[in-house]
């Protein structure tokens, strides 16, 4: 089998301008009473994509998967799957699946009956239900379940039955609500590849609300980090992690150090930041900050080193003294202090085994960063 | 624990049954009286319940208990199942609250202003007292008791369930009948055997709805009782007795394997995963 990387590494849609969305949010606001839960919002998520909608509870996620279901009718906007309008279309004739949260299995029905239950709507033989429905076990390994009554079967296995039962139908679309939320940590890393590797299967479009970042930045190609019923930035894993557009994305997703000041220079590539207490930085790639704007340089803890003594060679170097210690073990996260009072994180590998560190509570240290360590953020 | 179990506390217990019990001890043991006499023991026999079964009277009157009992409970059933549905999917039409206390009024309403309301319907639309008021009157006041049972268990219902049907293809009405009925199903059935039990031993209502020819048994034993307690009343409440707790006991038993049953599944369950 072709492994994995190899296909996801090529499948860029969205940065291709010919293709077309396959779902389009178009304007999309959604009310209830006087609560906004999705404010005119626009999305485009293309065939075979596997998306995720991140953000808190609220926020407004689980509002989208349920109008693009049909649960839901938009206030205003519409929304367009595969070019065709879905306003009015009840749920029950849409081309789409979902799973839900709390698997919604019938719980008087076996494990065979609730995943064929989909076909016999569908007016499907009764042979070719029988043929689908083993091949369904088949792909999640229930085969020696199927006669058993959701109640008699574990957390895993159920998630397993209602994935089954949600693409039993072949659907152009599969909505995931929170699909691991209910597994434990260790089961929950195992089924995210196993949900990766049968989307690419089945080649199937997914698409996964969820509030656990680590779920989202291992499965999706592109994630929607929404915040209060609307979207603050749309792109590939990396790119969130490494290139956030505001404030909001930078600390939701990941730990962050934020240096808040303003642009004292700007050249075509690179600024200087000059912070409240003087601090300054330099920047590469400083994107859209002009002169005198007011930004924020956002970078993360593991690209910051610290040192005992002052590096010879770094264009951005802080002093400050350890004001606090995490050993993690497979890193360890130092809480430093600086002159003007802001603690910055700086988390270090720890690739040795066995470490001879200098530095300790209360030593005075410096944090030193290369100038396109961060990215200076104007939102 | 054994430390309570003080002279006082099993004093308690004894005066406690022997207040809800007795009653009921001496009234089995009286219908195997040989005597015609309610309160002199005068040695074993069973003939009154020959005595009984050949009673035409007492024998019509139970014929027509069962039959109004079945008739009125599935009708109570399907009405009340009904009410619930509304009240628990439908929460925000207007009057909500109004309707609510209206459906649930009649549990605490005396009986006999309901009997009586009832006659004065019955009487201004003309209609004959007989089988078809008793059960009518029987549907009216069974079917709040139905609707209490099953909205406790469409509190609990998973709407989602619903939804995923939907979501698989199948249209609200089928929705509802091959995954919401079957779901709820438990509860409609203790709803049913509610509204049967309190049909067949309700007496005021039934006075105030029947006319001639639907006397129901607690009627009729009523009647007879007024000219004296006879060993064949006795001997038709022992049966009654018999009927009932039999039907308990087999219920709750039925009910305590299941659980049991269930359990074992899920720590099965557990342990496979």
């Amino acid at each position: 089998m072709k492994s994995l990387g190899s296909i996801r590494r090529d499948f860029a849609p969205w940065s291709d301008p010919q293709a077309k969305p396959y779902i389009r949010f178009e304007n999309v606001t959604k009310r209830f009473g006087d609560f906004t839960a999705v404010n005119n919002l626009s999305l485009s998520i293309y065939e075979r994509e596997f998306f995720a909608l991140l953000g808190a509870s609220g926020c407004g996620k689980s509002t989208l998967l349920r109008m693009l279901a049909g649960f839901e009718e938009p206030t205003s906007g519409k929304i367009l799957l595969d070019g065709q309008d879905l306003r009015g279309i009840p749920p029950y004739r849409r081309p789409v699946n979902m799973m839900f949260q709390s698997y919604a299995l019938f719980p008087h029905m076996s494990v065979e009956k609730n995943i064929a239950f989909g076909l016999k709507q569908e007016g499907m033989s009764k042979a070719d239900i029988d043929r689908r429905v083993a091949e369904m076990l088949k792909l999640v390994k229930l085969e020696r379940f199927a006669s058993r009554k959701p109640h008699q079967l574990s957390g895993g296995q159920r998630q397993r039955v209602a994935l089954a039962r949600s693409v039993a139908k072949r659907p152009k679309v599969l909505l995931l609500d929170e699909p691991l939320g209910a597994l434990d940590k260790k089961l929950r890393e195992e089924t995210q590849f196993e949900l990766m590797d049968l989307q690419q299967e089945l080649g199937l479009t997914f698409v996964v609300v969820t509030h656990d970042q680590e779920e989202a930045m291992t499965m999706a190609d592109r994630i929607a980090i929404m915040d209060k019923g609307e979207v603050m930035q749309v792109a590939t894993p990396a790119e969130i992690y490494e290139a956030p557009n505001s404030r909001f994305v930078a600390g939701f997703v990941g730990n962050v150090n934020l240096f808040e000041g303003s642009v004292a220079e700007r050249t075509e590539n690179s600024a200087r930041i000059t912070g409240g207490s003087g601090a300054q930085i330099l920047v590469e790639n400083a994107g859209e900050a002009a002169k005198g704007n007011d930004v924020a340089f956002a970078i993360r803890p593991e690209k910051i080193r610290i040192s005992s003594r002052k590096p010879q060679d770094a264009v951005n170097a802080l002093e400050g003294e350890v004001y606090d210690i995490a050993y993690l073990g497979d890193m360890t996260v130092y809480y430093v202090k600086l002159d003007d009072g802001q603690i910055v994180r700086a988390s270090m590998l720890n690739a040795a085994r066995i470490v001879d560190d200098p530095l300790t509570w209360s030593d005075r240290a410096w944090i030193s960063f290369r100038p396109d360590a961060g990215v200076v953020l104007t939102r | 624990m054994n430390a309570t179990w003080s002279r006082f506390n099993i004093v308690s217990i004894v005066l406690g049954f022997a207040f809800l019990y007795l009653p009921i001890v001496l009234l089995v043991v009286f219908s195997f009286n040989a005597s015609r006499l309610v309160t002199v023991w005068g040695g074993f026999s069973t003939q009154w319940y020959a005595a009984l079964f050949r009673n035409q009277g007492l024998m019509d009157a139970a014929w027509v208990t069962i039959r109004v009992a079945l008739v009125s409970a599935s009708a109570a059933t399907v009405l009340g199942t009904m009410a619930a549905l509304v009240l628990t999917r439908y929460t925000r039409f207007r009057g909500r609250v109004l309707f609510t206390g209206m459906v649930f009024a009649p549990l605490v309403m005396p009986e006999v202003i309901t009997g009586l309301s009832l006659l004065l319907l019955f009487v201004a639309v003309g209609l004959d007292r007989g089988f078809l008021t008793v059960t009518l009157a029987h549907i009216t006041f069974s079917m709040c008791f139905v609707a209490v049972v099953v909205q406790s268990r469409l509190i609990s219902f998973d709407r989602s369930l619903e939804e995923a049907a939907m979501d698989l293809g199948a249209p609200p009405v089928k929705t509802f009948f091959q995954i919401t009925l079957p779901v709820i199903a438990p509860a409609i059935i203790s709803g049913w055997m509610l509204a049967f039990t309190l049909s067949l031993d309700d007496l005021v209502i039934a006075s105030f709805a029947s006319g001639p020819g639907a006397t129901t048994l607690p009627m009729k034993i009523y009647s007879q009782v007024r000219l004296g307690v006879t060993p064949e009343i006795n001997a038709a409440c022992t049966i009654l007795i018999g009927i009932v707790s039999l039907g308990v006991i087999a219920a709750s038993i039925v009910n305590k394997r299941r659980e049991v049953q269930r359990r074992r599944d899920e720590q099965a369950a557990m342990r496979l995963d």
